[in-house]
This record gives structure tokens, C-alpha cells and sequence, in this order.
């Protein structure tokens, strides 16, 4: 009896150990705030249940250098990284180089909101988990704002008119370094995010729509541009045409600027116990245009997990994929790092709603984000956006005028779809 | 001879391994629609990476390719610009540091070993620390300037138009400005010290010195620390990347290429960049050499 005991715990302690088996698995992300912070304490627990390590391979936060090199890995077939952190617009330039994760993510991906497990499909294909969406806010300064009685703006050019009174009067009260409006004007992928929200939010269109047609040399897009050109050195620094997400949450979070445009992840940051601006701030929509078709318009972003077509343990990696995208591991993430889940159950959990209200309040603002065009234009979407960011940065700069710029970029982007995109 | 041919054969195979070969597959990438989604398959396309006509649905012909891309010309432009004036900058103060470090004073080991700091550093990382220093808003440039009053108004070195490239041009020139002078101090010590005596009891005065004698003698050191600058500086991406990605004030050869080659799905125009980027740098390097006379086996 004993003897058959004794057996019976080997044979199970076998099989157990088999499954055990410990793989070593590195997964890349860019690091925004406390992103790589919260990341490893969801590896800790992952390599707690399973046995396995996870190394994290941190990159920088912007986008756009991120991919230059995780393109070059995949062309090289490296097999160091299994997992990559894939931006919401990379999937159709990188689908051929990850693993097809239908199958194994078939019963959570209707937990999913449909859209985003849409746009990480390709010809069929599942080629990522998502894992936080992203939309932007408008954050101000709400002690500011009621000490000059002005109400959060709806429009751009109410922004721009409280941004500028509150500006030059604090100034003149004695804070010297305070800035009406922060953004992202930097030439790189977010400031493509920026400027297609005002184009769109004065009914200027996605600068390529739906159908693969190139709409952005209209009169709203210029008027727009033409709008947040007046902001540079007005109410916002001239070093706003290098700052990029973590530049202006630095200007924003030392208390010195009135407005800031920037993703959720800054609302946990700017509570958090050194910041300057801690209790002070709250959330608003992105302000509307004025026009034809003007409306509130967030870019969409968000973040996924894919797992590489090169990886040794792809097992391993698509487990751990499905750990991080977990509901668990998605509501760990909005309470630390207020990343907006993908799972739509979320959005009614109430320990979220209670650390970071902003969360419930958002699902509506990024089911109405405007997505960057990069299903239509495919594989050149990099090169539109660097294009358009390029129009956009050259007139934020004073270099040529908005019009001028856009009838240039109308033009190339006429010649790089040649034939079709 | 059969000797020499035997010592050379293992540096020559090395050479070509590493050398050799990538440089013929970047040639060849060129002449082809090599993507890198789809690394196996290309076609050979003969020179439309460098120019072709294209026919858009309106019926309108546009010229595509390399050349008909004024982003490459401003690149070129910019690459020109930033290789005359950081050279002539390092040349010059390289000279000035060469010729203090190659005085007798006490301290002149710790002089000497400290002057090569900033060359030491990875350029990556002292870009990055100028970036900090150059922040407009939390930058110690713009507050010294500010505390000096030398400045009403925070600059924003990287993000302006008109300072982009002087603040690139300034920091290359801290960092390489100690290797020219490495150089020039090199050839500074190889120039006989009973020439400056002959010069002194005939009462020569110093700068009549420095033209007739210092210069010419240390001319060959002096192109070949040129030609070594000019052509890493042709080459610039790391700092222009860390500094100012993107700007198109900014934007050289060498980033122009890696944006084609990796951001966007153009491989083939990438390489044809960098095709033309080398040709460009052999011609000047022969150009340089057959003009200066400069031989670099170091004799005269």
C-alpha cells in the first residue's frame, strides 16, 4: 500500500516536473514612466507559477525607434527575444514575422474589445494579444483653472485663449517658467498622433482615409496647423518641437505648464507622492475644432504581445503572452500604471474605478479614437507618417506655411502610393 | 615576396570576410526590391532604386529613385556642411591643444590624459548628456546663459531650426576636437627639437617659426588626422540620432539610409543610399590623397 503510494507520487512528480520545465524567455518593451517597473513585477509572479525566467529587454520609449530595430531583429531571424511589445500600427508591417496566435488565444480573445483584436489581425491572422489600449486626455491644472474661474476648454481656440491668459498672469505673479500648453512636437510617431487630432478634430480628415485615398490637403488641415503653429513660443516652449511623451509629462509634472496633451499612463505618474502637481490636475477630453465635421478626436494607440516566428520556446512564450494579457494581469496594470485594459469587463471593476477614476471615464473616448491610417497604407505607413510628421514639424517650425506643406505632402504621398498602397 | 604574401593572406581573407563582402551585398541590395519582410526574394532592377520614371493612375509622370529625392539632397547637403565646418573647427583647436600639450609645464602627463575624456566617452552616451544639458526647460546650458545674462529667453538648442545643427556641430567638435589633437601632438614630436634651436640663436621670431617650420613639418600628420576626421565625419549617425532624430535640418547620408533601410519597408533604396554614400567617400578619399600628396605609410 505504502510501496503504491510512494510510487504514485513519483510517477505524479514526474509528469509535474516535466511540465515544469523552466525556459528562459526575454521580452522587449519600450519603457514610458513606471512601464518596465510594473512589468517586472508581473514577470515576478509569472516566473513564481511557472518556473520559467523572463529577462526584460528595455528600449526607448519613442515608437519610432523601437521599430527601426526590432524590424532588423526579425529580418536577421534572432531568436534572443521571444516576446515583443508591438505598437497598435505595427502589425501589418510585421505579421509575417510573428507567430499566428488564433489558436491559442481562441477562448480570451472575444474577452477582448473587437476592434483592437481586429486591428492586430492580418489576412486572418492573430499576430498579437492586446494588452493596454491608449487614448489621450487633455490634462489641466484644476487649481489653476478655478482660480481664474475659467471652465475646462472644449475647443482648440478656447485652449488657446485660457492658456494664454492664465499663462501671462501667473508669470506675472512670479512663475516665470510656466507654460500654457505642452504637447508632443518632436518629429517622430507622436507628433503624427498630435497633429492628426487636430486635423480630424476640425474636420480634416485622417490625412488618408478608409479607402486609400490621400485627403490631407484640405482647408481644415491648414487651418488647424496653421492654429498650433500660433502655440509655439506663445503658450508653448519652442523645445516642445523636441519633447516627446516623457519631455512634456517632465514640464507638466514640476507644476509648470496649465495644459498638457498625453496618454493615461501620466495620470498615475502625476498622483504619485513627489509630484508637484499631485491632487491638482484632472482629465478632459481633447478639446473640438471649429467647422464642418469639428469634433473631440484621440488618436487610438495601445500596446500588444506578440510572440516571435524565431523564438526557441514558443510554447513558453505564447504562456506568457497570455499571462500578461490576462484579466488579472490587464487590471494589476490600469491600477499601477493607469493603462487602459482591452478586456471590456474591466471597465465596471471597482477597484479600478476607485485608483484611477480616469479609467471608467476613458472607455468612451477611446471607442471614438480616430486610427492612424495604417490599414489602408500597409507597409508604407511608417514612411506617410514620416511624412506627414516632417509637413507637420516643418510648419510647427516656421519653415514654409501650413498650406504650402501640405500641398508638398499631398503631392509625395500621391507618389509614394504610385500605383496603390 | 613569397613571404610577404604569406603574412598578408590571413588580413586579406579577414578583411574581405568582414569588409569585403557586406560592402558587394549592400552594392548588390541596390540593384534590387530587397525588403525586409521578405528578406529571400528580391529581383534584380538595375538602377530604379537610383532614378526611374514612375506613371501615376492621373497619367502624370514623376521621377522616383534616389536622386529625384530632394530628402537625399538635403542630406547630402547637410553631411557636406557638417563635415567642412566640424573639421576645420577640430582641426584648428586640435592644433591650438597640440601645440600647448607639446610645451613643457608641470602637470603635463595629467593635462595630457585628462584632454581625452571626451573622446573616451561613448558617443552615445555623451550625446545623451549633452541632450540633458541642452534641455530647453531643465537644461544647465540655458541657465548658465540665463544666470550670465547672456540670453533673455530659454533656447531650445535641438528643436529649433536655425540651432539644430550648431548644437550637433558643437558637440562633435568637444568630442573629437582630443583625438585631432592626439594626432597633431603626434607629429609635433617627431619634428627634431635642433631645428627650433637653429631657429632661436638666429633669432627667428615664434610665429615666423610656426608657419616656416612647425607647419610644413608636421603637414603630413596634420592631412592624415584630416582625412581620418573628414571621412568618420562623413559617416556621422550616432550623435544626429541621439540629438535630433528625425530632423530634417539635421539629417545626414549615413541616417537617411538607416531610415530607408529599417523605419520604412525600403531596403533596396536604402542600400543604394549607402552605395552612394561609399562611392562618394572613395572618390574624395582619392581625390584627397592624389591632390595632397598625402602618403599614408607616414613618410614624407
Amino acid at each position: 500500500m505504502k510501496l503504491r503510494h510512494a510510487l504514485l507520487a513519483f510517477a505524479a512528480a514526474t509528469i509535474l516536473g516535466g511540465q515544469a520545465y523552466a525556459a528562459n524567455l526575454s521580452i522587449v518593451l519600450g519603457s514610458t514612466g513606471k512601464d518596465e517597473q510594473v512589468m517586472r513585477e508581473l514577470l515576478d509572479k509569472f516566473e513564481k507559477d511557472t518556473g520559467n525566467k523572463v529577462q526584460i529587454v528595455p528600449m526607448p520609449s519613442s515608437t519610432t525607434d523601437q521599430f527601426g530595430q526590432y524590424k532588423l531583429w526579425l529580418a536577421a531571424q534572432n531568436s534572443d527575444i521571444d516576446v515583443y511589445q508591438t505598437d497598435v500600427i505595427w502589425a501589418p508591417q510585421l505579421a509575417n514575422q510573428l507567430l499566428d496566435l488564433t489558436d491559442a488565444m481562441k477562448d480570451v480573445a472575444k474577452d477582448h474589445f473587437p476592434a483592437i483584436i481586429e486591428s492586430q489581425t492580418v489576412n486572418g491572422k492573430l499576430v498579437a494579444l492586446p494588452f493596454f489600449t491608449d487614448a489621450p486626455a487633455l490634462y489641466y491644472r484644476k487649481d489653476l483653472l478655478d482660480k481664474y474661474g475659467k471652465q475646462p476648454p472644449k475647443t482648440w481656440d478656447e485652449l488657446t485663449a485660457t492658456a494664454k491668459e492664465i499663462q501671462d498672469k501667473e508669470r506675472a505673479a512670479g512663475a516665470k517658467n510656466l507654460w500654457g500648453f505642452v504637447f508632443q512636437g518632436n518629429a517622430y510617431e507622436g507628433l503624427t498622433c498630435n497633429a492628426l487630432e487636430w486635423v480630424k478634430s476640425n474636420g480634416g480628415g485622417q490625412i488618408v482615409e478608409p479607402d486609400g485615398s490621400i485627403s490631407i490637403n484640405n482647408p481644415q488641415a491648414v487651418k488647424a496647423l496653421e492654429l498650433a503653429r500660433t502655440w509655439i513660443n506663445n503658450i508653448s516652449p519652442p523645445g516642445v518641437l523636441a519633447y516627446q511623451e516623457e519631455e512634456s509629462r517632465g514640464v507638466w509634472q514640476t507644476g509648470n505648464a496649465v495644459f498638457m496633451r498625453n496618454w493615461p499612463y501620466a495620470y498615475s505618474l502625476g498622483n504619485s507622492g513627489d509630484s508637484a502637481v499631485k491632487g491638482k490636475f484632472d482629465v478632459v477630453p481633447l478639446p473640438a475644432g471649429t467647422g464642418d465635421g469639428a469634433r473631440s478626436a484621440a488618436t487610438l494607440g495601445g500596446w500588444n504581445l506578440a510572440v516571435s516566428k524565431y523564438s526557441k520556446n514558443p510554447d513558453a512564450a505564447v504562456a506568457l503572452v497570455k499571462f500578461l494579457g490576462s484579466k488579472d494581469s490587464q487590471k494589476y496594470e490600469a491600477i499601477n500604471a493607469s493603462h487602459l485594459p482591452t478586456i471590456q469587463a474591466l471597465y465596471e471593476d471597482a477597484d479600478i474605478a476607485a485608483a484611477q477614476p480616469i479609467i471608467p471615464r476613458w472607455k468612451e473616448v477611446f471607442l471614438n479614437a480616430v486610427p492612424r491610417p495604417s490599414a489602408p497604407t500597409k507597409v508604407k505607413y511608417n514612411e506617410v507618417s514620416n511624412q506627414f510628421w516632417t509637413a507637420v514639424h516643418k510648419t510647427l517650425s516656421g519653415t514654409g506655411s501650413a498650406a504650402d506643406n501640405l500641398a508638398a505632402l499631398e503631392i509625395s504621398l500621391t507618389k509614394l502610393k504610385g500605383s496603390g498602397w | 615576396m613569397r613571404s610577404a604574401w604569406m603574412f598578408l593572406t590571413p588580413m586579406i581573407l579577414v578583411l574581405a570576410a568582414v569588409a569585403g563582402w557586406p560592402l558587394l551585398r549592400t552594392i548588390y541590395f541596390g540593384f534590387t526590391n530587397t525588403s525586409l519582410s521578405d528578406f529571400e526574394n528580391q529581383q534584380w532592377v538595375g538602377f530604379d532604386n537610383y532614378f526611374s520614371v514612375l506613371t501615376l493612375p492621373s497619367g502624370k509622370e514623376v521621377y522616383d529613385g534616389l536622386f529625384a529625392d530632394p530628402v537625399w539632397w538635403a542630406a547630402v547637403w547637410n553631411t557636406i556642411r557638417f563635415t567642412v565646418i566640424s573639421v576645420f573647427c577640430e582641426t584648428v583647436f586640435g592644433l591650438v591643444v597640440a601645440l600647448v600639450l607639446n610645451a613643457s609645464f608641470k602637470g603635463r602627463g595629467l593635462v595630457r590624459a585628462a584632454i581625452l575624456i571626451p573622446w573616451a566617452i561613448p558617443t552615445i552616451v555623451s550625446a545623451k548628456m549633452w541632450a540633458w544639458m541642452l534641455n530647453d526647460q531643465f537644461g544647465i546650458i540655458n541657465d548658465i546663459l540665463l544666470r550670465l545674462h547672456l540670453i533673455s529667453a530659454k533656447i531650445a538648442w535641438t528643436a529649433d531650426p536655425d540651432t539644430a545643427m550648431a548644437a550637433v556641430l558643437m558637440v562633435d567638435i568637444w568630442k573629437t576636437t582630443p583625438f585631432m589633437a592626439l594626432l597633431i601632438l603626434a607629429g609635433l614630436q617627431m619634428v627634431p627639437n635642433d631645428i627650433y634651436e637653429a631657429a632661436r640663436i638666429d633669432g627667428v621670431n615664434p610665429i615666423k617659426v610656426f608657419w616656416k617650420v612647425t607647419l610644413p613639418l608636421i603637414r603630413p600628420a596634420l592631412m592624415v588626422a584630416v582625412i581620418f576626421r573628414a571621412l568618420d565625419a562623413f559617416r556621422i549617425f550616432d550623435l544626429i540620432y541621439v540629438l535630433t532624430p528625425n530632423n530634417v535640418q539635421t539629417k545626414s547620408m549615413s541616417v537617411y539610409a538607416k531610415e530607408n533601410l529599417f523605419d520604412f519597408d525600403r531596403f533596396a533604396l536604402g542600400s543604394a543610399a549607402s552605395t552612394a554614400l561609399f562611392v562618394i567617400l572613395a572618390t574624395f578619399t582619392i581625390l584627397y590623397m592624389w591632390l595632397g600628396r598625402v602618403d599614408l605609410s607616414g613618410g614624407r
